[in-house]
């Protein structure tokens, strides 16, 4: 197996690896970088439980290969809010927008990156931005919920200008 | 003094802090040092003779410490291991495999890729033998033999009430409605696979086992139990269960990747990783359902006179139910339901077939969705039958408040209830009249549109220990509870949250009693080495016994505290009085002590006489189940050119009895809801005649996205349980009990004009454009 060397920035932060070609992104960030918010939830990129922002767009990183993000910049779950909560974050937890948690962090950077390009998304629109993350948990309504109550919070800090 | 946050109040839930920042600790994220990774080799046939394993093609992989077969684990009588229902299942078949993608062997590597190189590589030969995948066919005589310890493939009989009387009473109705219906095999499918880590301490004798389970404790009783024989003692074994990517039943059973991992374990003499695959999990893991019910029930008059259902149980090649010892076929002679009627007979068979072993849970009570869905299809039916509509015919027939508490024929004594307040506040909700109106309208331009409604009763929160127990081990369930110095608190339970928000509820129960914030109360489950013993979370069972032991357990701390507040103040104990959060003399409010003080002066200052320190545990033994309920109305329209079912609208009213948290509790509506739409419409996972399964990925296996899930509408009532201590019922499985059921009467509903009479789930698109065709009314593009 060959062996290739890559720079990925992920959360700020560039990290250096000598990986094998075959390494997925989620790997990486999992095993090699100990990030484990990044969670596996299947092996035919359904779930989405594996979602981070590869370049601001949100990409299964279980169908990534490391050596493919090379050069790019990676936002996982622990890098979302800068040390404060992300609006989306605080949406989450407001509308009671998880459960077990484990489709979470994945669900949060869909909607991070679906609020950034449509800042003021409808519930069909909501639904449709999430319908590559499945949650086994919240049959889906307080997610569109927290989705709609963090697009506010943003709305709020922007005519406050601290956005 | 500000009331704390205790019961009724939406309090944020605190577990969300680690979950929202990533920080949530799952199997997966748990890494020992020196670990190593373990992957299994599985079966492509559903039955074969094993020829020959050839250990070496996957030692030769880079990476590859060991290759675990039955012949290894043999050696210490690990190969099979005991069910839940007394059966047998194998841990690594010696020399057969019985169901396609049984474990065969597993490697163990350094990395997850060389262990996924080296079960690639591993070579295995096989003798391929006929199969049976039907268990009518199994059934019949000659029949290719599943097992080859037992005579045939009928594994047992069971039934419940009076047949004589029952057929008599059917012969003696005016009307009777007969059905067969099949509730096919699914899977939980929690976005968490299951997995462990398995870490075995040869110096010290100890195990520790890192386990995606719901029920740590007996977990390690039963591992204590199947392997005394190698000296390992249940004070050396010491089960944690971390956070936990949902559960829904799934994570009940041992599956035998753990039992391969803690071999691997011993054998390596490292930590041993296991975490299975989607597929693997879809495919090997324990499913749920698969029942085959014939179906009668009668009416005289327009009353419900009684109920048959026969059933063949699929169990596949092992019966690895879940369910108490006592009940081969769970709770499923809750079958009469939400309706008075005075005869009824239940038959359950089980048989072994080529196919994985089970049958669990999925998010519901034992097998109560099936005995739910039995019982609302078929009262739909005798309604229709009888030329009523099918809300009033419920109406009518439903137990009436004043009779409870209620025995059912079957012998349930149902706690509380007012079924006819539920669902007519549902139809309100929905517009049920107006809905019917539209109905006709759109009939008459030909477009199709069915309402369908379903009238479910639970039976949760097993259970009392004169008949609830597995593998004789009582159904109780406890909460162990200690207060600090400074007032501050932690307490532990026997069960285990899989994001049903326990460290919350559990906190505001304690909250409401001992009038400690919820904040101040640290909720810890999972570790079988501080955690009181209990049986785990499962069939809607935290809140009704534990949750009940958190309520008993405080008052015992109250008793306590009031001999401290008495000694504080000088004053005789009964002439406190408590209100939340602090004792004061009667007609004195201002002398008072509050339970922080109180708590202090325990660790400072306590009474002569009195134990120092402030802590109680209660192990709750349920005086009787509990039986949430509640009605479900959908509104469903069918494209007549694809089959496609859009659900349009669904209200669900529930009762659940006291709301703990009414946020938590709807969200477990809520996701319920989308549990119980999921096999109506969208789930299966079937064989074909060779055992070669569909369904055993995520590509085939259509769990629902935000896209076929509609905007829930709930209601609710609120009948206490007046036997539990806080009146609370249990909610997180009635809305998957409830839900298939209106849907399939809606589906129904919409087509009955064209002579449908009946659907079998999942209604999929194809399986409703065929029952358009057959009767004439497929629409042509
Ligand atoms: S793990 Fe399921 S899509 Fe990546
Ligand atoms: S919260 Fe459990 S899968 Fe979404």
């Amino acid at each position: 197996m060959s062996s290739h060397h890559v720079t990925i920035q992920v959360n700020g932060e560039e990290h250096a690896r000598e990986v094998e070609a075959r390494l997925l992104l989620v790997h990486f960030i999992r095993e090699e970088l100990g990030l484990t918010g990044t969670h596996i939830g299947c092996d035919t990129t359904s779930c989405g439980a594996c979602t981070v922002l590869l370049d601001g767009t949100p990409v299964k990183s279980c169908t990534v290969l490391a050596v493919a993000a090379g050069g790019s910049r990676v936002t996982t779950v622990e890098g979302m809010g800068n040390g404060e909560l992300h609006p989306v974050q605080q949406g989450f937890t407001e509308k009671h927008g998880l459960q077990c948690g484990f489709c979470t962090p994945g669900m949060m950077l869909t909607s991070k990156a679906l609020l950034e390009a449509n800042p003021d998304p409808q519930e069909d629109e909501i639904r449709w931005g999430i319908s590559g993350n499945l949650c086994r948990c919240t049959g889906y309504v307080n997610i569109v919920k927290a989705v709609r109550r963090a697009a506010e919070i943003m709305k709020e800090s922007k005519e406050n200008g601290d956005g | 003094m500000a009331k704390c946050r205790g019961l009724g109040h939406s309090v944020q839930r605190k577990e969300d802090a680690r979950f929202i920042r990533g920080q949530g600790r799952y199997i997966d994220d748990i890494k020992l040092p020196g670990m190593l990774y373990l992957d299994i080799t599985r079966s492509p046939y559903a039955h074969a003779k094993i020829t020959k394993i050839h250990d070496e093609t996957a030692l030769a992989v880079p990476g590859v410490a060991a290759v675990i077969t039955g012949k290894t684990l043999e050696a210490y009588n690990l190969a099979w291991m005991p069910t839940l229902m007394s059966d047998q299942q194998m841990v690594l078949p010696i020399d057969t495999v019985k169901y396609q993608a049984q474990e065969v062997a597993a490697v163990v590597a350094t990395s997850r890729y060389a262990a996924a190189d080296g079960a690639a590589a591993l070579e295995v030969d096989y003798e391929p033998l006929p199969v049976v995948v039907d268990p009518h066919a199994a059934l019949e005589p000659g029949a290719t033999r599943v097992r080859d310890d037992k005579d045939s493939n009928h594994i047992f009989h069971w039934e419940h009430g009076d047949r004589e009387a029952t057929e008599a009473a059917l012969a003696a109705s005016d009307t009777v409605v007969e059905q067969a219906m099949h509730l096919p095999r699914i899977h939980v499918a929690s976005i968490e696979t299951c997995g462990c880590v398995a870490s075995w301490n040869p110096v010290e004798g100890h195990l520790t086992l890192y386990l995606t389970t719901q029920a740590p404790h007996a977990i390690r009783t039963v591992v204590a139990l199947v392997t005394a024989h190698l000296g390992l003692a249940e004070h050396r074994i010491r089960v944690i269960s971390p956070d936990i990517g949902g559960g829904f039943g799934g994570k009940v059973p041992v599956y035998p990747g753990y039992v391969i991992a803690t071999a691997a374990s011993v054998v390596t003499g490292k930590p041993v990783k296991w975490i299975e695959d989607r597929s693997e999990n879809l495919q090997a893991d324990s499913f749920a359902r698969d029942y085959h019910i014939k179906a009668r029930l009668g009416s005289k008059g327009g009353k419900i006179t009684a109920l048959s259902l026969d059933t063949i149980a699929d169990h596949g090649y092992s019966d690895a139910a879940a369910n108490p010892s006592k009940f081969p076929a769970g709770l499923y002679h809750i079958c009469t339901g939400s309706y008075d009627l005075s005869d009824a007979h239940v038959s359950v068979d089980g048989v072994y077939t080529n196919k994985p072993p089970g049958g669990i849970a999925y998010r519901c009570s034992f097998r109560v969705t099936e005995a739910v869905h039995a019982i609302e299809r078929m009262v739909d039916l005798l309604a229709r039958e009888n030329g009523e509509d099918p809300a009033d015919f419920r109406l009518r027939n439903f137990i009436r408040p004043d009779q409870f508490p209620y025995t059912s024929v079957l012998g349930w004594e149902y706690d509380s209830g007012d079924y006819g307040a539920a669902l007519e506040k549902a139809m309100d909700m929905i517009g049920y009249r107006d809905l019917r109106a539209e109905q006709t309208e759109k009939r008459a331009r030909g477009e199709l549109m069915g309402i369908g409604i379903s009238s479910f009763t639970e039976i949760v929160g097993a259970g009392p220990s004169k008949t609830f127990d597995i593998l004789g081990i009582k159904m109780f369930d406890s909460s162990e509870i200690r207060i600090h110095p400074t007032g501050k608190a932690i307490a532990r339970f026997g069960t285990k949250s899989q994001g049903q928000g326990h460290e919350t509820t559990y906190a505001q129960i304690i909250a409401e009693e001992l009038g400690i914030p919820p904040e101040d109360i640290q909720v810890e489950e999972g570790d079988t080495d501080t955690a009181p013993y209990g049986l785990g979370t499962y069939a809607s069972r935290s809140t009704p016994t534990a949750g009940a032991a958190a309520a008993i357990a405080s008052r015992k701390i109250r008793a306590k505290a009031k001999k401290i507040a008495a000694h504080l103040l000088e004053a005789d104990e009964a002439d406190l009085e408590w209100e939340q959060g602090r004792f004061f003399v009667k007609g004195s409010p201002d002398r008072g002590k509050t339970i922080q003080e109180i708590a202090f002066a325990a660790y400072t200052n306590h009474p002569q006489g009195l134990e120092a320190g402030l802590e109680a545990t209660s192990y709750y033994d349920p005086p009787n189940l509990t039986f949430p309920f509640g009605s479900y109305v959908c509104a469903v329209d069918i494209d007549r050119g694809t089959g496609q079912v859009r659900i349009r609208r669904f209200v669900a009213v529930d009762d659940c009895g006291v709301r703990i948290n009414p946020m938590i509790v709807e969200g477990q509506i809520h996701g319920g809801l989308a549990m119980g739409i999921a096999p109506a419409l969208f789930e299966e996972i079937s064989y074909d005649p060779d055992g070669n399964i569909t369904g055993g990925n995520f590509v085939e296996y259509l769990v629902p996205t935000a896209m076929e899930t509609p905007h829930w509408e709930l209601g609710e009532t609120v009948t206490p349980s007046p036997h539990h201590p806080i009146g609370a019922k249990g909610v997180g499985e009635s809305a998957t009990v409830g839900a298939p059921a209106a849907v399939v009467n809606a589906v129904v509903d919409a087509l009955w004009h064209l002579g449908v009479r009946h659907m079998e789930i999942p209604m999929t698109p194809a399986r409703v454009w065929s029952a358009l065709n057959e009767h004439g009314a497929a629409a042509t593009r």
